[in-house]
Protein backbone atom coordinates (compact mmCIF):
# COMPACT_ATOMS: atom_id res chain seq x y z
CA UNK A 1 0.00 0.00 0.00
CA UNK A 2 1.67 3.16 -1.25
CA UNK A 3 1.98 6.21 1.50
CA UNK A 4 0.66 9.33 -0.11
CA UNK A 5 1.58 12.66 1.03
CA UNK A 6 -1.69 14.92 2.33
CA UNK A 7 -2.51 17.72 3.91
CA UNK A 8 -2.88 18.11 7.29
CA UNK A 9 -4.33 21.08 9.18
CA UNK A 10 -2.76 22.39 12.51
CA UNK A 11 -6.26 22.33 14.94
CA UNK A 12 -4.15 22.81 17.95
CA UNK A 13 -0.33 24.17 19.16
CA UNK A 14 0.03 25.27 22.71
CA UNK A 15 3.46 24.44 24.67
CA UNK A 16 4.54 21.27 26.27
CA UNK A 17 7.73 21.90 27.94
CA UNK A 18 9.80 25.31 27.52
CA UNK A 19 11.46 23.68 24.90
CA UNK A 20 9.12 21.23 23.26
CA UNK A 21 5.71 22.39 21.42
CA UNK A 22 2.16 20.05 21.18
CA UNK A 23 1.08 20.53 17.43
CA UNK A 24 -2.35 18.73 17.04
CA UNK A 25 -3.18 17.38 13.34
CA UNK A 26 -6.23 16.77 11.68
CA UNK A 27 -5.37 13.25 9.26
CA UNK A 28 -8.30 11.74 9.22
CA UNK A 29 -6.73 8.56 8.55
CA UNK A 30 -9.00 4.86 7.99
CA UNK A 31 -7.02 2.98 9.50
CA UNK A 32 -5.55 3.67 13.05
CA UNK A 33 -1.87 4.04 13.55
CA UNK A 34 0.16 1.81 15.46
CA UNK A 35 1.69 3.02 18.98
CA UNK A 36 5.48 4.13 18.39
CA UNK A 37 4.44 5.33 14.86
CA UNK A 38 5.63 8.25 13.42
CA UNK A 39 5.10 10.48 10.10
CA UNK A 40 7.33 12.55 7.67
CA UNK A 41 6.40 15.94 7.37
CA UNK A 42 7.76 17.74 4.11
CA UNK A 43 8.22 21.39 4.14
CA UNK A 44 8.09 23.75 0.74
CA UNK A 45 9.54 27.09 0.50
CA UNK A 46 8.37 29.59 -1.89
CA UNK A 47 10.92 28.50 -4.26
CA UNK A 48 10.18 25.13 -3.96
CA UNK A 49 12.99 24.13 -1.77
CA UNK A 50 11.68 21.47 0.92
CA UNK A 51 13.11 19.95 3.92
CA UNK A 52 11.21 16.33 4.97
CA UNK A 53 11.93 15.11 9.05
CA UNK A 54 10.35 12.60 10.89
CA UNK A 55 8.36 12.61 13.92
CA UNK A 56 6.95 10.11 16.18
CA UNK A 57 2.84 10.41 17.39
CA UNK A 58 2.68 11.26 20.83
CA UNK A 59 -1.51 10.69 20.79
CA UNK A 60 -3.11 7.21 21.76
CA UNK A 61 -4.39 5.31 18.32
CA UNK A 62 -7.52 5.49 19.85
CA UNK A 63 -7.79 9.19 19.41
CA UNK A 64 -9.28 9.10 16.22
CA UNK A 65 -9.29 12.15 13.37
CA UNK A 66 -5.90 13.62 14.82
CA UNK A 67 -2.22 13.24 15.95
CA UNK A 68 -0.59 14.88 18.30
CA UNK A 69 3.22 15.95 17.47
CA UNK A 70 5.67 17.08 20.46
CA UNK A 71 8.46 18.28 18.53
CA UNK A 72 11.88 19.76 20.58
CA UNK A 73 13.50 22.99 19.15
CA UNK A 74 16.74 22.34 18.21
CA UNK A 75 19.37 25.39 18.05
CA UNK A 76 19.61 26.36 14.26
CA UNK A 77 17.16 23.54 13.64
CA UNK A 78 15.62 23.65 10.55
CA UNK A 79 12.30 22.13 10.83
CA UNK A 80 11.82 22.38 14.98
CA UNK A 81 12.42 26.09 14.69
CA UNK A 82 9.76 25.71 12.47
CA UNK A 83 7.16 24.25 14.20
CA UNK A 84 8.55 26.20 17.00
CA UNK A 85 7.84 29.69 15.72
CA UNK A 86 6.01 29.66 12.60
CA UNK A 87 3.74 27.18 12.17
CA UNK A 88 -0.22 28.34 13.59
CA UNK A 89 -3.40 27.08 13.88
CA UNK A 90 -5.12 26.76 10.64
CA UNK A 91 -2.15 26.32 8.87
CA UNK A 92 -1.63 23.14 6.19
CA UNK A 93 1.03 21.09 6.80
CA UNK A 94 1.95 18.23 4.18
CA UNK A 95 2.73 14.91 5.85
CA UNK A 96 2.43 11.13 5.00
CA UNK A 97 2.46 7.94 7.34
CA UNK A 98 1.80 6.46 9.44
CA UNK A 99 5.44 4.55 8.88
CA UNK A 100 7.55 2.09 11.01
CA UNK A 101 6.56 -1.77 11.82
CA UNK A 102 9.40 -2.41 14.10
CA UNK A 103 9.00 -0.07 17.17
CA UNK A 104 5.35 -0.16 17.82
CA UNK A 105 4.05 -2.15 20.46
CA UNK A 106 0.19 -3.14 20.29
CA UNK A 107 -1.96 -4.22 23.26
CA UNK A 108 -2.11 -7.70 22.16
CA UNK A 109 1.31 -7.68 22.64
CA UNK A 110 0.62 -7.90 26.21
CA UNK A 111 3.63 -7.84 28.95
CA UNK A 112 5.38 -6.36 30.99
CA UNK A 113 6.37 -3.73 29.07
CA UNK A 114 9.23 -1.87 29.67
CA UNK A 115 9.89 1.45 28.33
CA UNK A 116 13.28 4.02 28.59
CA UNK A 117 13.30 7.41 27.08
CA UNK A 118 15.91 9.78 27.27
CA UNK A 119 14.30 13.91 25.70
CA UNK A 120 12.40 13.84 23.08
CA UNK A 121 12.69 10.04 22.89
CA UNK A 122 9.74 9.68 24.89
CA UNK A 123 7.16 11.18 22.55
CA UNK A 124 5.99 7.17 21.39
CA UNK A 125 6.33 5.92 24.42
CA UNK A 126 3.56 8.12 25.98
CA UNK A 127 1.32 7.11 22.62
CA UNK A 128 1.92 3.34 24.19
CA UNK A 129 1.71 4.12 27.26
CA UNK A 130 -1.74 5.50 26.48
CA UNK A 131 -2.63 3.04 24.07
CA UNK A 132 -2.12 0.54 27.20
CA UNK A 133 -4.13 2.73 29.39
CA UNK A 134 -7.22 2.37 27.10
CA UNK A 135 -6.80 -1.02 25.68
CA UNK A 136 -4.71 -2.92 28.15
CA UNK A 137 -4.17 -1.10 31.65
CA UNK A 138 -3.39 -4.74 33.12
CA UNK A 139 -0.23 -5.10 31.50
CA UNK A 140 2.88 -4.20 33.76
CA UNK A 141 4.06 -1.01 32.47
CA UNK A 142 7.38 0.19 33.72
CA UNK A 143 8.56 3.85 32.20
CA UNK A 144 12.48 4.98 33.05
CA UNK A 145 12.87 8.57 31.90
CA UNK A 146 15.99 11.22 31.45
CA UNK A 147 15.42 14.58 31.44
CA UNK A 148 17.95 17.32 32.13
CA UNK A 149 15.60 19.00 34.75
CA UNK A 150 11.87 18.22 36.17
CA UNK A 151 10.87 21.26 33.70
CA UNK A 152 11.58 19.27 30.78
CA UNK A 153 9.75 16.62 31.89
CA UNK A 154 7.33 15.97 29.01
CA UNK A 155 3.57 15.12 29.95
CA UNK A 156 4.84 15.69 33.43
CA UNK A 157 1.56 15.88 35.15
CA UNK A 158 -0.07 12.86 33.17
CA UNK A 159 3.00 10.71 33.65
CA UNK A 160 2.42 11.19 37.84
CA UNK A 161 -0.76 11.36 37.56
CA UNK A 162 -1.23 8.03 35.70
CA UNK A 163 1.78 6.66 38.55
CA UNK A 164 -0.27 7.26 40.89
CA UNK A 165 -3.80 6.22 39.95
CA UNK A 166 -2.32 3.27 37.17
CA UNK A 167 -2.12 -0.51 39.63
CA UNK A 168 0.52 -1.37 37.20
CA UNK A 169 1.61 1.52 35.68
CA UNK A 170 5.40 2.67 37.54
CA UNK A 171 7.40 6.07 36.37
CA UNK A 172 10.99 6.40 37.36
CA UNK A 173 12.75 9.78 36.57
CA UNK A 174 16.22 9.69 35.49
CA UNK A 175 16.97 13.80 36.17
CA UNK A 176 20.56 14.23 35.13
CA UNK A 177 20.66 17.83 36.03
CA UNK A 178 19.02 18.36 39.23
CA UNK A 179 20.92 18.30 42.33
CA UNK A 180 20.84 14.43 43.55
CA UNK A 181 19.79 13.63 40.49
CA UNK A 182 21.34 10.57 37.96
CA UNK A 183 22.04 8.74 34.61
CA UNK A 184 20.44 5.55 34.20
CA UNK A 185 23.43 2.87 34.67
CA UNK A 186 23.30 -0.68 35.75
CA UNK A 187 21.81 0.20 38.62
CA UNK A 188 19.01 2.21 38.03
CA UNK A 189 18.19 -0.82 35.50
CA UNK A 190 18.10 -2.90 37.74
CA UNK A 191 16.06 -1.53 40.48
CA UNK A 192 13.57 -0.96 37.07
CA UNK A 193 13.43 -4.69 36.40
CA UNK A 194 13.22 -5.94 39.59
CA UNK A 195 9.91 -3.52 40.24
CA UNK A 196 8.68 -4.57 36.28
CA UNK A 197 9.58 -8.10 35.98
CA UNK A 198 11.51 -9.79 33.41
CA UNK A 199 9.99 -7.56 29.68
CA UNK A 200 8.99 -9.37 27.26
CA UNK A 201 9.21 -6.51 25.39
CA UNK A 202 11.79 -3.30 26.03
CA UNK A 203 11.46 0.18 23.80
CA UNK A 204 14.25 2.91 24.00
CA UNK A 205 13.98 5.72 22.16
CA UNK A 206 16.27 9.31 22.07
CA UNK A 207 19.44 10.49 20.82
CA UNK A 208 22.32 7.63 19.41
CA UNK A 209 24.43 7.57 22.41
CA UNK A 210 21.69 7.64 24.88
CA UNK A 211 20.00 4.65 22.66
CA UNK A 212 23.10 2.45 22.03
CA UNK A 213 24.10 2.87 26.31
CA UNK A 214 20.95 2.03 27.28
CA UNK A 215 20.62 -0.96 24.88
CA UNK A 216 23.83 -2.04 26.19
CA UNK A 217 22.87 -2.17 29.76
CA UNK A 218 19.58 -4.07 28.84
CA UNK A 219 21.76 -6.65 27.22
CA UNK A 220 24.18 -6.91 30.25
CA UNK A 221 21.00 -6.98 32.74
CA UNK A 222 20.69 -9.89 30.83
CA UNK A 223 17.82 -9.23 28.48
CA UNK A 224 17.41 -11.10 25.40
CA UNK A 225 18.33 -8.82 22.13
CA UNK A 226 15.07 -9.59 20.38
CA UNK A 227 12.71 -8.32 22.63
CA UNK A 228 14.57 -4.87 22.67
CA UNK A 229 13.38 -2.36 20.24
CA UNK A 230 15.42 0.63 19.07
CA UNK A 231 14.53 4.18 17.70
CA UNK A 232 17.13 6.74 17.32
CA UNK A 233 16.01 10.87 16.41
CA UNK A 234 19.98 11.93 15.84
CA UNK A 235 22.33 14.03 17.68
CA UNK B 1 1.56 23.25 -1.56
CA UNK B 2 3.91 25.99 -0.22
CA UNK B 3 4.27 26.20 3.67
CA UNK B 4 2.92 29.36 4.95
CA UNK B 5 6.15 31.29 6.91
CA UNK B 6 8.66 28.15 5.80
CA UNK B 7 12.17 29.82 3.81
CA UNK B 8 14.56 27.44 4.81
CA UNK B 9 17.97 26.63 5.19
CA UNK B 10 19.26 25.74 2.24
CA UNK B 11 22.79 23.95 1.44
CA UNK B 12 25.59 25.21 -0.51
CA UNK B 13 25.06 24.26 -4.01
CA UNK B 14 27.72 22.33 -4.79
CA UNK B 15 26.31 20.45 -1.69
CA UNK B 16 22.38 20.74 -2.90
CA UNK B 17 23.49 18.63 -6.31
CA UNK B 18 24.43 15.71 -4.18
CA UNK B 19 21.65 15.43 -2.00
CA UNK B 20 19.09 13.45 -3.55
CA UNK B 21 15.43 14.48 -2.80
CA UNK B 22 14.25 14.79 0.64
CA UNK B 23 17.68 14.59 2.28
CA UNK B 24 19.76 16.95 4.31
CA UNK B 25 23.72 16.54 5.16
CA UNK B 26 25.07 15.51 7.99
CA UNK B 27 28.64 15.62 9.36
CA UNK B 28 28.36 13.03 12.25
CA UNK B 29 27.23 9.54 11.74
CA UNK B 30 23.90 8.62 12.87
CA UNK B 31 23.11 5.04 13.78
CA UNK B 32 19.68 3.42 12.31
CA UNK B 33 19.13 -0.28 14.18
CA UNK B 34 15.75 -1.92 15.49
CA UNK B 35 17.88 -3.07 18.59
CA UNK B 36 20.92 -3.48 20.17
CA UNK B 37 23.95 -4.09 18.35
CA UNK B 38 25.49 -7.90 18.70
CA UNK B 39 28.55 -8.62 20.53
CA UNK B 40 30.34 -10.87 17.86
CA UNK B 41 33.54 -12.83 18.39
CA UNK B 42 36.01 -12.67 15.63
CA UNK B 43 37.29 -16.16 16.50
CA UNK B 44 33.85 -17.24 15.93
CA UNK B 45 32.29 -15.11 12.93
CA UNK B 46 31.65 -16.73 9.56
CA UNK B 47 30.39 -15.57 6.44
CA UNK B 48 28.94 -17.39 4.75
CA UNK B 49 27.19 -18.02 0.70
CA UNK B 50 24.31 -20.09 0.19
CA UNK B 51 21.48 -20.94 -2.23
CA UNK B 52 18.60 -21.29 -0.01
CA UNK B 53 19.73 -23.28 2.61
CA UNK B 54 22.40 -25.04 0.67
CA UNK B 55 25.98 -23.74 1.66
CA UNK B 56 28.04 -22.75 -1.26
CA UNK B 57 31.36 -21.09 0.29
CA UNK B 58 31.93 -19.89 3.76
CA UNK B 59 34.68 -17.80 5.32
CA UNK B 60 36.98 -17.72 8.80
CA UNK B 61 37.46 -13.67 9.95
CA UNK B 62 41.17 -14.88 8.78
CA UNK B 63 40.05 -16.19 5.06
CA UNK B 64 38.00 -13.57 4.62
CA UNK B 65 40.72 -10.92 5.59
CA UNK B 66 42.91 -11.95 3.01
CA UNK B 67 40.51 -12.22 0.03
CA UNK B 68 41.13 -9.32 -2.81
CA UNK B 69 40.39 -5.83 -0.72
CA UNK B 70 39.06 -2.63 -2.52
CA UNK B 71 38.65 1.05 -1.50
CA UNK B 72 35.65 3.26 -1.94
CA UNK B 73 34.77 6.64 -1.22
CA UNK B 74 31.73 8.24 -1.65
CA UNK B 75 28.21 9.45 0.21
CA UNK B 76 25.50 7.61 1.69
CA UNK B 77 22.00 8.41 1.64
CA UNK B 78 19.84 6.95 4.99
CA UNK B 79 15.83 6.87 4.43
CA UNK B 80 15.90 8.58 7.99
CA UNK B 81 17.02 11.53 5.46
CA UNK B 82 20.40 11.98 6.83
CA UNK B 83 22.88 11.92 3.89
CA UNK B 84 26.49 12.27 4.66
CA UNK B 85 29.51 12.73 1.83
CA UNK B 86 33.21 11.18 1.26
CA UNK B 87 32.91 8.41 3.32
CA UNK B 88 35.80 6.16 3.00
CA UNK B 89 35.72 2.26 3.10
CA UNK B 90 37.56 -0.75 2.47
CA UNK B 91 36.51 -4.37 1.88
CA UNK B 92 35.64 -7.20 -0.26
CA UNK B 93 33.15 -6.72 -3.69
CA UNK B 94 30.73 -9.03 -4.27
CA UNK B 95 32.08 -9.60 -7.34
CA UNK B 96 35.78 -10.80 -5.70
CA UNK B 97 33.58 -12.62 -3.57
CA UNK B 98 31.95 -15.00 -6.10
CA UNK B 99 35.06 -15.16 -8.19
CA UNK B 100 37.17 -16.84 -4.53
CA UNK B 101 33.82 -18.89 -4.16
CA UNK B 102 34.63 -20.39 -7.93
CA UNK B 103 31.12 -19.72 -9.12
CA UNK B 104 28.60 -17.28 -10.56
CA UNK B 105 25.93 -16.43 -9.01
CA UNK B 106 23.00 -18.55 -8.86
CA UNK B 107 20.02 -16.77 -9.05
CA UNK B 108 19.02 -13.05 -9.79
CA UNK B 109 18.46 -12.13 -6.05
CA UNK B 110 19.59 -12.58 -2.67
CA UNK B 111 18.88 -11.86 1.13
CA UNK B 112 21.60 -10.31 3.33
CA UNK B 113 21.50 -11.78 6.59
CA UNK B 114 22.86 -10.10 9.82
CA UNK B 115 23.55 -11.48 13.08
CA UNK B 116 21.00 -9.82 14.34
CA UNK B 117 18.38 -11.74 12.31
CA UNK B 118 18.28 -8.62 10.41
CA UNK B 119 17.28 -9.38 6.96
CA UNK B 120 17.27 -6.66 3.48
CA UNK B 121 16.62 -7.96 -0.47
CA UNK B 122 19.00 -6.94 -2.83
CA UNK B 123 19.17 -8.07 -6.77
CA UNK B 124 21.89 -9.39 -7.85
CA UNK B 125 22.28 -7.08 -10.38
CA UNK B 126 22.62 -3.92 -7.38
CA UNK B 127 25.73 -5.84 -6.06
CA UNK B 128 27.85 -6.90 -9.06
CA UNK B 129 30.53 -4.90 -11.30
CA UNK B 130 31.71 -3.23 -8.53
CA UNK B 131 28.75 -1.83 -6.91
CA UNK B 132 28.96 -3.46 -3.28
CA UNK B 133 31.04 -4.58 -0.98
CA UNK B 134 31.15 -6.44 2.39
CA UNK B 135 33.14 -3.45 3.95
CA UNK B 136 35.50 -4.34 6.86
CA UNK B 137 37.22 -0.95 7.72
CA UNK B 138 35.49 2.43 7.75
CA UNK B 139 37.92 5.30 7.83
CA UNK B 140 40.65 3.46 7.33
CA UNK B 141 40.04 1.69 10.80
CA UNK B 142 37.88 -1.24 11.75
CA UNK B 143 34.03 -0.94 11.46
CA UNK B 144 33.25 0.02 14.77
CA UNK B 145 30.17 -2.05 16.23
CA UNK B 146 28.01 0.73 16.40
CA UNK B 147 28.26 1.18 12.24
CA UNK B 148 28.37 -2.84 11.73
CA UNK B 149 31.47 -4.39 12.55
CA UNK B 150 33.41 -5.73 12.30
CA UNK B 151 31.41 -6.47 8.84
CA UNK B 152 28.74 -4.96 6.94
CA UNK B 153 27.24 -4.75 3.13
CA UNK B 154 28.24 -1.38 1.63
CA UNK B 155 25.46 -0.78 -1.82
CA UNK B 156 25.90 2.59 -1.28
CA UNK B 157 23.70 3.40 -4.45
CA UNK B 158 20.92 2.67 -2.43
CA UNK B 159 19.21 3.15 0.93
CA UNK B 160 21.49 2.32 3.58
CA UNK B 161 19.27 -0.02 5.00
CA UNK B 162 20.13 -2.11 2.13
CA UNK B 163 23.68 -2.23 3.71
CA UNK B 164 22.91 -4.73 6.63
CA UNK B 165 24.92 -4.40 9.56
CA UNK B 166 26.97 -7.60 11.35
CA UNK B 167 26.45 -9.56 7.90
CA UNK B 168 26.77 -12.95 8.09
CA UNK B 169 26.16 -13.88 5.08
CA UNK B 170 24.19 -13.83 1.55
CA UNK B 171 21.43 -16.10 0.36
CA UNK B 172 20.78 -15.92 -3.05
CA UNK B 173 16.64 -16.69 -3.72
CA UNK B 174 15.06 -17.44 -6.65
CA UNK B 175 12.58 -14.69 -6.24
CA UNK B 176 12.78 -11.24 -4.88
CA UNK B 177 11.95 -11.97 -1.41
CA UNK B 178 11.39 -9.09 1.15
CA UNK B 179 13.15 -8.66 3.93
CA UNK B 180 12.98 -6.91 7.60
CA UNK B 181 11.79 -3.55 6.56
CA UNK B 182 10.48 -4.21 2.86
CA UNK B 183 8.02 -6.45 4.38
CA UNK B 184 7.35 -3.57 6.60
CA UNK B 185 6.35 -0.93 4.00
CA UNK B 186 9.43 -0.26 2.90
CA UNK B 187 10.66 -0.02 -0.76
CA UNK B 188 12.04 -3.54 -2.81
CA UNK B 189 14.12 -1.41 -4.58
CA UNK B 190 15.25 2.02 -2.28
CA UNK B 191 16.83 3.80 -5.06
CA UNK B 192 17.57 7.38 -3.03
CA UNK B 193 17.58 9.58 -6.75
CA UNK B 194 14.24 8.27 -7.54
CA UNK B 195 12.91 8.45 -3.74
CA UNK B 196 12.04 5.15 -3.14
CA UNK B 197 11.15 5.31 0.52
CA UNK B 198 8.57 2.88 0.71
CA UNK B 199 6.00 0.40 -1.17
CA UNK B 200 4.40 2.85 -4.24
CA UNK B 201 6.78 5.61 -4.32
C1 LIG C 1 11.80 8.10 13.53
C2 LIG C 1 12.08 9.47 14.09
C3 LIG C 1 11.18 10.05 14.98
C4 LIG C 1 11.42 11.33 15.51
N1 LIG C 1 10.52 11.85 16.39
C5 LIG C 1 10.75 13.07 16.93
C6 LIG C 1 9.82 13.63 17.88
O1 LIG C 1 8.81 13.01 18.23
N2 LIG C 1 10.09 14.87 18.41
C7 LIG C 1 11.22 15.57 18.04
O2 LIG C 1 11.40 16.69 18.54
N3 LIG C 1 12.11 15.06 17.14
C8 LIG C 1 11.90 13.82 16.58
N4 LIG C 1 12.80 13.32 15.66
C9 LIG C 1 13.92 14.16 15.22
C10 LIG C 1 13.47 15.04 14.04
O3 LIG C 1 13.19 14.21 12.91
C11 LIG C 1 14.53 16.05 13.57
O4 LIG C 1 15.75 15.38 13.40
C12 LIG C 1 14.73 17.18 14.55
O5 LIG C 1 13.50 17.88 14.74
C13 LIG C 1 15.80 18.14 14.05
O6 LIG C 1 15.44 18.68 12.79
P1 LIG C 1 15.79 20.20 12.48
O7 LIG C 1 15.49 20.44 11.04
O8 LIG C 1 15.14 21.11 13.47
O9 LIG C 1 17.34 20.28 12.76
P2 LIG C 1 18.53 20.39 11.68
O10 LIG C 1 18.44 21.74 11.04
O11 LIG C 1 18.51 19.20 10.83
O12 LIG C 1 19.78 20.33 12.66
C14 LIG C 1 20.11 21.41 13.56
C15 LIG C 1 21.23 20.98 14.50
O13 LIG C 1 20.78 19.98 15.41
C16 LIG C 1 21.49 18.75 15.25
N5 LIG C 1 20.49 17.69 15.38
C17 LIG C 1 19.67 17.20 14.40
N6 LIG C 1 18.80 16.30 14.88
C18 LIG C 1 19.07 16.21 16.21
C19 LIG C 1 18.49 15.47 17.26
N7 LIG C 1 17.45 14.64 17.07
N8 LIG C 1 19.02 15.61 18.52
C20 LIG C 1 20.05 16.48 18.74
N9 LIG C 1 20.62 17.22 17.78
C21 LIG C 1 20.14 17.09 16.53
C22 LIG C 1 22.12 18.83 13.91
O14 LIG C 1 23.31 18.06 13.84
C23 LIG C 1 22.39 20.33 13.76
O15 LIG C 1 23.57 20.70 14.43
C24 LIG C 1 12.59 12.04 15.15
C25 LIG C 1 13.49 11.45 14.25
C26 LIG C 1 13.26 10.18 13.73
C27 LIG C 1 14.27 9.58 12.79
Amino acid sequence: MALTWQEARITAAAPETARVRRLTLAVGWSRPFRAGQHVDVRLTAPDGYQAQRSYSIASSPMQAETIDLLIERLDDGEVSGFFSDVAEPGDAIELRGPIGGAFVWDSGAGGPLLLVGGGSGVVPLLSMLRHRAEAAPGVPALLLYSARTRGEVIARDELMRRDAEEPEFRLRLALTRETGGRRIDADTIGEALAALGTPAHAFVCGANPFVSAIADLLVEAGLPPRTIRTERFGG
Amino acid sequence: MVTRGFTGRRPARPDAERLPPGQYLTEDFPVLQLGPTPKIDLARWRFTLREGSKPLKSWSWAEFEALPRTRWKGDIHCVTKWSKFDTAWEGVTIDDLLAAAGIAAPTAYLLAEGYDDYTTNVPVADLTGAKAMVATRYAGEPIPPDHGGPARLLVPHLYFWKSAKWVKGLRFTQKDEAGFWELRGYHMVGDPWREQRFTGD
